[in-house]
């Protein structure tokens, strides 16, 4: 059974935001919520990395810990859901994450923060598969269909990698022994661990 | 026979205040998912060609190709 991960190589990263508009545009994000978004360091000066951070869907997910709800959970392929009908929207999740990857659509005054929405590595929800309810709620269930996340199979230098998590670790092992350097995988093990020896 | 309608609206009363303190089952937390695994997903116009619905050996090597598709190493001569 596969296991689905996702690598951002900062080495290839070229901001262009093709990710983004991917997410955006494949699974109907609202207004004012990014799944996935690139972050830039060191803008505009000789060296400048950037990297696309959306929700790592990790090993041991922190989200997971602290959701006083139990909205979360991990289907078999490893990939960390959640059920927007129990959501409270309390925002803990938001918090606990390292990747700042629970998004909350505004919906009116007073600070009123709605359901969380983050991605769903194109795997939907608890929904029936590609029903309208689940294209409504989560967008697009695009492992169901046999397909890998819109941001990943759309990415033009290959910097975004999602996928089966051993496919994914020799397509970036290639990579680093073809051009030797840039190993360093970001957020690799905060979301996944250090490799165990 | 005046007492017969006063122990009628007592009892009834008592039932339904008994009934009011009744404890109805409450589940907490979520449905955990989808119980159907991606493999089984439905045969859609959207659904990728050169894999079977329902059989988790063909969906698994669909998915690993496809995801050898963005190694381009593999792509190029």
């Amino acid at each position: 059974m596969a296991r689905m991960k996702f690598i951002c190589d900062s080495e290839r990263c070229i901001e262009c935001n093709g990710c983004v508009t991917a997410c955006k545009a494949e699974n109907d994000v609202p207004w004012g919520v990014n799944r996935r978004r690139v972050v830039t360091m060191g803008d505009g000066q000789p060296g400048e990395k950037s990297i696309s951070v959306a929700c790592m869907h990790c090993s041991d997910a922190p989200c997971m810990a602290v959701c006083p709800v139990d909205c979360f959970y991990r289907t078999d392929e490893g990939v960390v859901l959640h059920d927007k009908d129990v959501c409270i929207g309390c925002g803990y999740c938001s918090y606990a994450c390292p990747f700042g990857a629970p998004q909350f659509p505004s919906n009116g005054a007073f600070g009123l923060r709605g359901k969380m929405d983050k991605c769903t590595f194109c795997a939907g929800g608890p929904e029936e598969h590609g029903s309208a309810a689940e294209l409504e709620k989560y967008g697009r269930n695009r492992l169901s269909e046999g397909k890998l996340p819109a941001c990943a199979e759309m990415c033009s230098t290959k910097a975004l990698l999602g996928g089966d998590g051993d496919v994914v670790a020799d397509i970036f092992r290639t990579r680093v022994l073809h051009r030797g350097k840039g190993s360093e995988v970001w957020g690799w093990g905060t979301a996944y661990g250090k490799p165990s020896k | 026979m005046t007492r017969t309608p006063l122990l009628c609206t007592a009892l009834a009363a008592a039932a339904l205040l008994l009934g009011g303190c009744g404890e109805k089952p409450q589940h907490a937390g979520t449905s955990h998912g989808n119980s159907t695994p991606a493999w089984n997903g439905p045969q859609t116009s959207f659904s990728a060609p050169g894999w079977k619905v329902g059989d988790q050996a063909s969906w698994d090597e669909q998915i690993k190709q496809r995801n050898r598709g963005q190694n381009e190493y593999l792509r190029l001569p």
